[in-house]
């Protein structure tokens, strides 16, 4: 019987048919996927890697629903250029607490993995309510509206909970204090600022908006871009320590 | 189903429905009533009065029919179901006039900023993913329903099995797109790309796909037919496929059941391959096997010529749907990904395109003994001409796909322009020449209303894209080399900005492409309204059965 005859099952019985399918996409995915979650080397280990701040994980949700992603990358890769032009290249370890990952597809505008510290609060202020009143040739949309909104405090306790449930390590103490450090990181004469210190060490206390009263989304936007790409000292980080 | 001549019953489907459809009403009353934020109660509301209007219309569809359902057969010839397909048809024309248009406003916010007037919801970031689900699923997704639901019955001759299950999955899947849609407007988003739609309706898709998936494997089993025709398996292929993708790419926990926000299971690295895994095969799958359906039974069917090679097809088939589950490591080239998936995803994207051109070679050369039907059918021309595009685009696929290619081509706009030769030139011209053939036949006309329209269309669409596609090759190389052009002292010569602006007048001419193929599908949906208004009828007898092989 030659093999075009045997290709008959699969012509003649709709439900071989969907076996023979499921069967032959699920190899390629198999093969690529899995391996990710078990193999070491798919994360080395890196210090300094923390999870976000409720002020920042509020930022980085406004990121994400502003569809910023669709022209900032956040991957810087290993070439001579974009190393010269953005930074160190990212490693996998900076974005593992990222539920989801925001590396990008398109540079329309430039990558932002290691914005963080590059310019002022000022800056970032100005140019997000009018990109092209800092850069004229910009042809990013205003985000006017940022500064005008407060952020949404009813779910911010909750946003880490969720984020805990599917693996980012929030202490209860953290989950708890959540609605209190994010107005203490906003406000550096709050009561908090200690309290929100310890349970996040290097992380910045500003009010990155200038404006009185409580953090609004400008804040949290800006809290989030400030602390991109700066959680890894590459001074003290060793590239060798992780080759096997 | 049981019922008598004499009494008149629900059937079990209309009476489960009902019920399901009066309790979700109530169910999303209450959730809009308690929702967390502004569009999940939005969204609440709109699922309940869709609910009811859903178990008013089934009432009133059972009151209205007569006492038995509708015959499998009239005198002895399958009773075809025409009216989900006819539904389908007319959406997809106007979700991708709606998708045109919304891609030529974002096309034109690059080029002149002002245009995103500073306010939420009118800002490009919303809008991208309104532009690509519109055409990708709106209008593509229509497209493949409708001429899948009708290839499945002609080439099994029978009638889709179900009553209500076909309107579900046609009014079910347009209100998925109709919460995606306004859910991007206001923010609601998951931010993973042609997957943006939140949980619930991620949940809603689900559903309505596994019933699709139901009433075409079910319509399969009773054919009439020995053989399964092969744009069935490609049809199949893209129904399970997704279904597989779209459950690995979407596990994510509500931050509550009364709000819109949710966070994916999967973190960094893991979350990115799960993505571009089922990103690429969004492409593989839904743009590329779902329409190579098209194309087997439509460009035959067009042609009145027989598939050029079976056995062709069979490798075509079975190469095609083995090999593209493996590409998707290529959108990720030189990032944090571990290398040797990167090499994994490089190979075989390079390997993917033999089956590519097997398949275009069996389209193209199904016209063998009718190429003069090219000079005299426009429609015959459009299909003809959207395999050429998917030969092109699927060269410079795998092209790019090479490390050393992609990393002066990715992040650049060389890809939107590889995406739009394949989307407009091979998922348009493809649907535009399907929605052509179908519209006649599903409302029993003679001819369509006009051929030079289907011309003007055909021309115009097509130097639209030729515009669209060369002005995003040229910003793209443009912007690629500019980013790693250095002095002679070794210094980046250009900063980020000045790259920005050199891209301005590519941006105008793409616009411009946009426009044309925007005024193209306006031409053809006046021609199709036109056809089903005032066409001929087709005489009754010519409604008999032609299996297309």
């Amino acid at each position: 019987m030659s093999l075009w005859t045997r290709h008959q099952i699969f012509e003649k019985n709709s439900i071989i048919l969907i076996a023979g399918i499921l069967v032959v996409i699920a190899i390629g995915g198999l093969v690529e996927i899995t391996p990710l979650f078990y193999l070491k080397s798919t994360i080395e280990v890196v210090d300094g890697v923390r999870p976000y701040t409720p002020l920042e994980l509020a930022g980085r949700n406004i990121y994400v629903r502003e569809g910023c992603y669709l022209c900032h990358s956040q991957m810087v890769r290993p070439l001579r250029d974009e190393i010269e032009r953005y930074g160190h290249f990212s490693l996998a370890a900076e974005s593992m607490y990222d539920h989801p990952f925001q590396w990008g597809s398109k540079r329309t505008g430039p990558d932002l993995a290691r914005v963080g510290a590059k310019y002022s609060d000022e800056w970032h202020v100005t140019h997000l309510t009018n990109p092209r009143a800092i850069v004229p040739q910009s042809v990013m949309p205003g985000y006017p509206f940022l500064a005008q909104t407060e952020v949404d405090t009813a779910v911010v306790a909750d946003n880490l909970k969720a984020s805990r449930i599917v693996g980012v390590p929030y202490s209860d103490e953290q989950i708890k204090n959540a609605v209190a450090d994010l107005k203490a990181q906003a406000d550096p004469d709050n009561v908090g600022t200690d309290a929100f210190g310890k349970r996040y060490p290097k992380a910045v206390i500003r009010n990155f908006d200038s404006q009185a009263g409580a953090p609004t989304e400008m804040d949290a936007l800006v809290a989030y871009l400030q602390m991109l790409g700066t959680l890894v000292d590459f001074k003290l980080y060793n590239e060798k320590a992780n080759l096997r | 189903m049981q019922q008598t001549q004499s009494t008149k019953w629900m059937t079990h489907g209309e009476a489960g429905l009902m019920l399901f459809f009066s309790m979700a009403a109530f169910v999303c009353a209450f959730a809009a009533a308690k929702a967390l934020d502004a569009p999940f109660a939005f969204h609440a509301s709109l699922a309940a009065v869709a609910s009811g209007v859903a178990s008013f219309a089934i009432m009133n569809r059972y009151l209205d029919r007569p006492a038995s359902l509708p015959p499998e057969e009239i005198n002895g010839k399958p009773n075809y179901n025409l009216g989900p397909i006819k539904f389908a048809s007319f959406m997809a024309m106007f979700w991708g006039i709606a998708g045109f248009a919304v891609g030529l406003l974002i096309a034109s916010q690059l080029a002149w900023p002002l245009l995103n007037l500073d306010l939420p919801w009118t800002s490009f970031g919303r809008l991208r993913p309104l532009h690509t689900s519109a055409v990708i699923f709106a209008f593509g997704g229509n497209v493949l329903i409708a001429t899948s639901f009708y290839v499945v019955q002609r080439t099994c001759r029978t009638r889709l099995v179900g009553d209500l299950a076909p309107w579900f999955v046609v009014l079910g899947y347009n209100f998925f797109i109709v919460i995606a849609g306004t859910g991007y407007l206001l923010g609601v988003t998951q931010s993973k790309e042609y997957a943006e739609p939140e949980w619930y309706a991620d949940l809603w898709l689900t559903i309505v796909w596994v019933v699709y998936l139901v009433v075409f494997v079910m319509t399969l089993v009773k054919r009439k037919e020995p053989h399964i025709f092969v744009a069935n398996w490609f049809y199949l292929a893209f129904i399970v496929t997704i279904a597989v993708l779209h459950l690995g790419n979407n596990p994510a926990l509500p931050v509550s059941l009364l709000g819109s926000k949710s966070y994916i299971a999967w973190a960094g690295v893991q979350d990115a391959m799960f993505q571009w895994w089922y990103g690429h095969n969004a492409v593989g799958f839904f743009l590329t096997a779902g329409f190579l359906a098209i194309m087997y039974y439509f460009i035959p069917k067009r042609a009145e010529r027989p598939v050029y090679s079976y056995r062709l097809s069979i490798i075509h088939f079975w190469s095609l749907i083995f090999l593209y589950i493996w590409a998707g490591p290529h959108h990720l080239h030189y990032t944090a990904l571990p290398d040797w998936t990167q090499t994994l995803g490089m190979t075989f994207s390079i390997m993917l395109w033999m089956p590519s051109w097997g398949g275009m070679i069996n389209g193209l050369m199904t016209l063998s003994g009718a190429w003069d039907k090219l000079r005299t059918d426009p429609v015959l021309r459009m299909l003809v001409v959207s395999v050429a595009f998917y030969g092109m685009s699927t060269f410079e696929g795998p092209l790019m796909s090479i490390k050393v290619v992609n990393s002066l081509s990715h992040y650049t706009d060389w890809t939107i322009g590889h995406v739009h030769s394949g989307a407009l030139g091979w998922v348009g011209f493809v649907s535009f020449g399907a929605l052509y053939c179908l519209v006649p036949w599903l409302w029993g006309r003679k001819e369509l209303y006009s051929l030079k329209l289907v011309n003007w269309h055909f021309w115009i669409s097509t130097i639209g894209i030729v515009l669209y596609i060369s002005a995003m090759w040229v910003s793209g190389i443009l912007q690629g080399l500019m980013w790693r052009a250095y002095t002679s002292l070794g210094f980046l010569e250009y900063s980020f900005i000045e790259t920005v602006e050199a891209m301005h007048p590519f941006y105008v001419i793409r616009a411009a492409g946009g426009a044309l193929f925007l005024i193209g599908a306006l031409i053809m949906a006046y021609n199709l309204w036109m056809t089903v208004r005032v066409g001929e009828a087709e005489v009754q007898s010519t409604v008999a059965l032609q299996p297309a092989e």
